[in-house]
């Protein structure tokens, strides 16, 4: 690398960058390189990759825009950012659709070259909005860098007899190089994974190793780039750190919780968005006894799943909220059948098919009364990336003490987003213990609906003599588990089954708050709202706001406590990105005049706007 | 499913459960059940093995009368139920029991594709072509003018043949037996239950209350020998009271034929229930007493094949072989790391 100007390094306590760009143009890829980098020398990172659901929309238009944020700081971080410092612009439509999330003052990197006839017209540009009177509003507002990342990418990819479409295909490579310049970030860690993934076509590999150095040495030389970033490193825990993405931390999660239990996983799934990276991880660990089954559908996924469970096999599902619909009979037959399993909703935006690859919390009346009859589930929710692995845990916990399906539910904003994560020390965690009851030693029959102090029944499995025992989705006795109708034993079934679900509420820790214990206002979360909750309540505290902030991860049962804490603020508030879900569900329980805030449009709050909103309700 | 020696001596009464029996009295479930249990024994499986798993229907409340391991789950799904079952425990012998509702209309998709993956289980699909549970609607069997509730007018969807659509979905064994022939029943779900993969079974079984006689033609003493063939690997089609006629093929159509004036047996087609092609047992599952064939029942075709639950865990065998046994310090600490001090 050459060092041949010395420029002047102005130090960030954080930052937020943006890679924009048609789908097929790798953005996923540079979000991802940025990030492992950022992690690696030592910031908090938070990401939000955005993509389209369409597999390939119309090269160029702004249905096809794809984009992934960055944020990095040197503080600990909840969120991936709500403005962005540095965008890069791969083209006119991600250049339209994106530049409104810039900051004034911010860094607009684009690609020159792409603004051409054609791009203009599919972005629906009739002038050229980098050019004469339009680019000199742009740079009234914008740091602007026009680079002509075709020309350039391709003259450095020259030499390795690479086609056109090929050589085009680094121009990533070439951005990413030139965004690393410009925040200090080192090469070496994408240099390794270009190693490691294109290793077997090394003319690709050398292009792209080629093209990164390209980008970086451009902003390294040209006079226009006339400042390097730098954000320190964060202050976070001791400990040695990973990268990771919810839905990688779920997965993991579940691996851990069956071995904390000495269990077989099954997973039964069918592929929907953005859930499947469930089923692709757990795919790729068959070592550690890992049974998978693409099922035919939903309903057989769900079925499967319930099969494996009486198997004894610590048995899952994972779905997405129109999944979660077609398993929803199954989910009854779990309950009556009192066999522990879990079913994981990512939820994303509906009704129907919705918005397949974007977020929302809609699920929520779904998980808590989507089913026939009285058919209590449990019912609890991650609230971050690695905060996944710790709730598959709690769950399986939950599933197979109190003998019950329980739903996790996660979104698709923790899903694909990730943040560093403290590798855990395995033989730390705690086990997770089950008894299965042995062969009878007298000779007295099998009642497979006895119950323990939990209210919990006997988790007996096929293969041990004298338990043999009939379960099914009809209405059974207590104790002998027989068929039956009558009407006391009914009601005393619904009323069981639903205090075993509520006497869950002795089990989980209560209900803390980030702030005061009291207060003017108590901004009430769930799920991935947690983030930017979080960081907007102690915004507030800073601008002075009695403000506090309580997180649910056990939203069915409720912390025994919830209710009591709610009383100590002046005013609750339940941010949600649905019309008010919990929001219903705690005014229900508690009787309290909560105020919903709510938004739907495929995108997580950002700070600035929940801020926003704290101040208007407390005046 | 090895044969354990020094088992103890059950009979088939140590297959039935506590629980009263609750079909009309004269339905052909009875008879069924009875069979089961009879065949049970003979197996060499201890009961604690063994587990029934239902679907929804009247056939469907039969895992409630066998003293053995059972689920009794919902409409159509049994099969899917029953997969995740044998994936975890490979060694369990499961059955599944449904109907001509519950496992060709709700259940028609988990049925194809169980049998596709050829999961070590035995299917025994109960059809009386009519929905009895529900009262009395046209089934996915039930004939084109099918009188019933819900088709006033007659039926106007064209059945289904659920052997034709177990061979379509390339079952490894595929038979057909008659409630009433108990006999035959005992031997053929026997002949299931040996089989490596996924059996299928289609008993022609009588609803007395919703749709009596509907298979009086195959049963009749009279006329039994005339609408029915018993097919048997290795030899002749022949049928009739006296063995008096076969099927021959001509050209790709199988026709009935007089055996005598010149036609002996050696023109007739010779059943091979070991083809590996399923074109023959396809043809033999089509062949309708209203056009004028008798139906085959018997074993149509048992071949082996890979079974899919044996190869879920071989795979897991072979994965732990080559990358050793899960480590989950290692997963946790695989790719970038980094250290904060």
């Amino acid at each position: 690398m050459s060092t041949a100007v010395e420029k002047p390094v102005e130090e960030l306590a954080e930052a937020t960058v943006r890679f924009c760009g048609d789908s097929g143009d790798g953005m996923q890829l540079a979000g991802t390189q940025f990030t492992t980098t950022s992690a690696l020398v030592g910031n908090d990172v938070a990401t939000f990759p955005d993509f389209p659901a369409e597999i390939r929309a119309p090269r160029g238009t702004k249905a096809g825009v794809s984009g992934f944020q960055v944020h990095f700081s040197s503080q600990e971080i909840y969120t991936p950012g709500d403005t962005v410092d540095a965008l890069v612009a791969m083209n006119p439509a991600a250049f339209a659709t994106n530049l409104d999330d810039l900051r004034d003052g911010g860094i607009l990197v684009v690609n020159e070259s792409a603004f051409d006839k054609k791009g203009l017209d599919l972005a629906g540009y009739e002038g050229n909005p980098i050019e004469d009177v339009a680019l000199h509003q742009l740079e009234q507002k914008y740091k602007v860098y026009k680079v002509d990342m075709t020309k350039m990418t391709r003259d450095a990819v020259k030499e390795f007899g690479l086609g056109v479409k090929e050589a085009d295909r680094c121009r990533n490579f070439f951005a990413m190089g030139l965004v690393f310049w410009i925040y200090g970030r080192p090469l070496d860690p994408t240099l390794r994974f270009i190693e490691t993934k294109f290793g077997k076509r090394p003319d690709v590999a050398n292009a792209n190793t080629a093209a990164l150095k390209a980008g970086y040495n451009y902003g390294e030389t040209v006079e226009a780039f006339d400042t390097q970033f730098l954000v320190p490193k964060a202050e976070l825990a001791p400990g040695t750190y990973r990268s990771i993405m919810g839905n990688t931390a779920l997965s993991w999660g579940l691996m851990t919780a069956a071995k904390l239990s000495e269990k077989r996983l099954f997973l039964g799934a069918y592929p929907i968005t953005p859930a499947s990276d469930i089923l692709h991880e757990l795919c790729k660990h068959k070592n550690h006894d890992i049974v998978t089954f693409q099922a035919e559908d939903e309903i057989a996924a769900m079925t499967a799943t319930i099969g494996a469970s009486f198997a004894g096999a610590m048995s899952v599902t994972a779905s997405s909220g129109p999944g979660i619909a077609l398993k929803g009979e199954a989910f009854g037959l779990a309950v009556i059948m009192e066999l522990p399993m879990i079913v994981i909703n990512v939820q994303r935006g509906g009704p129907s098919t919705g918005l397949p690859t974007k977020t929302e919390q809609s699920d929520l009346y779904q998980a808590m009364y989507g089913r026939n009859g009285e058919c209590p589930m449990p019912v609890i929710a991650a609230c971050s990336p690695g905060d996944c692995f710790d709730v598959a845990q709690e769950a399986w916990r939950l599933a197979v003490k109190y003998m019950t399906p329980v739903m996790l539910m996660t979104d698709g904003y923790i899903a694909n987003g990730s943040e560093p994560w403290k590798i855990p020390d395995y033989s730390t965690l705690p086990k997770i213990p089950i008894t299965h009851p042995g062969s009878p030693t007298g000779d007295d029959k099998f009642q497979p609906y006895t119950r323990d102090e939990q209210l919990a029944r006997p988790w007996a499995l096929p293969g041990t003599p004298g338990l043999e025992h009939r379960l099914g989705g009809l209405e059974k006795q207590d104790g002998s588990g027989n068929v039956s109708y009558d009407p006391m034993n009914h009601q005393h079934m619904i009323d069981t089954r639903a205090k075993k679900v509520d006497d869950i509420a002795e089990d989980i820790p209560p209900q803390e708050v980030d702030g005061p214990e009291e207060g003017d206002l108590l901004v009430v979360s769930w799920g991935g709202t947690y983030g930017s909750c979080l960081s907007a309540t102690r915004l507030a505290r800073k601008h002075g706001k009695s403000v506090a902030h309580a997180h649910i991860r056990h939203i069915h049962p409720l912390p025994k406590n919830l209710g009591e804490l709610l009383g100590r603020y002046k005013k609750v508030m339940v941010p949600e990105l649905n019309s008010g879900q919990l929001n219903t569900i705690l005014r229900d329980k508690f009787l309290v005049d909560t105020i919903g805030f709510n938004k739907m449009q495929g995108k997580p709050f950002s700070v600035g706007e929940l801020v926003e909103k704290i101040s208007e309700v407390t005046g | 499913m090895p044969v354990d020696l020094d088992l103890p001596v059950l009979k088939p009464a140590d297959f039935a459960s506590d629980q009263d029996v609750r079909w009309c009295p004269g339905c052909g479930d009875y008879s069924i059940l009875a069979q089961m249990k009879k065949v049970m024994p003979t197996l060499g499986v201890p009961r604690e093995k063994i587990v029934f798993i239902s679907g929804i229907g009247c056939s469907s409340r039969f895992p409630y009368y066998m003293n053995t391991y059972g689920m009794h789950t919902i409409h159509g799904r049994a099969p899917a139920v029953a997969t995740g079952l044998k994936t975890v425990q490979p060694d369990l012998m499961v059955w599944v029991i449904t109907g001509d509702g519950d496992g060709l209309s709700i259940g028609g998709n988990h049925l194809m594709h169980c049998i596709r993956r050829n999961m070590d289980l035995n299917i025994v699909l109960f059809n009386n072509r009519i929905y009895g549970l529900t009262k009395g609607q046209y089934s996915p069997t039930s004939p084109l003018g099918k009188r019933t509730k819900s088709t006033p007018m007659g039926a106007i969807d064209n059945p289904l043949h659920p052997l034709s659509i177990a061979i379509g979905a390339e079952a490894t064994f595929v038979a057909r037996s008659i409630d009433t022939n108990i006999k035959h029943l005992g031997y053929t779900l026997q002949r299931a239950a040996e089989h490596k993969g996924t059996s299928f079974i289609e008993v022609y079984q009588n609803c007395n209350v919703f749709n009596d006689g509907a298979w009086d033609y195959a049963k009749d003493r009279d006329t039994k020998a005339d609408t029915t063939l018993t097919l048997e690997h290795g030899k002749p089609l022949v049928f009739g009271k006296e063995g008096e006629k076969g099927i021959r093929l001509n050209g790709l159509e199988p026709e009935v034929v007089e055996l005598g004036n010149g036609v002996t047996t050696d023109d007739l087609l010779f059943h091979d229930e070991k083809s590996p092609e399923p074109s023959l047992a396809y043809l033999l599952s089509r062949m309708r007493f209203e056009d004028g064939f008798p139906e085959p029942i018997g074993v149509f075709r048992a071949v082996d094949a890979p079974r899919y639950d044996q190869q879920v865990n071989d795979q897991i065998d072979q994965a732990t072989k080559d990358q050793g046994p899960g480590d989950l310090n290692a997963l946790y600490s695989s790719g970038e790391t980094w250290t904060v001090e």
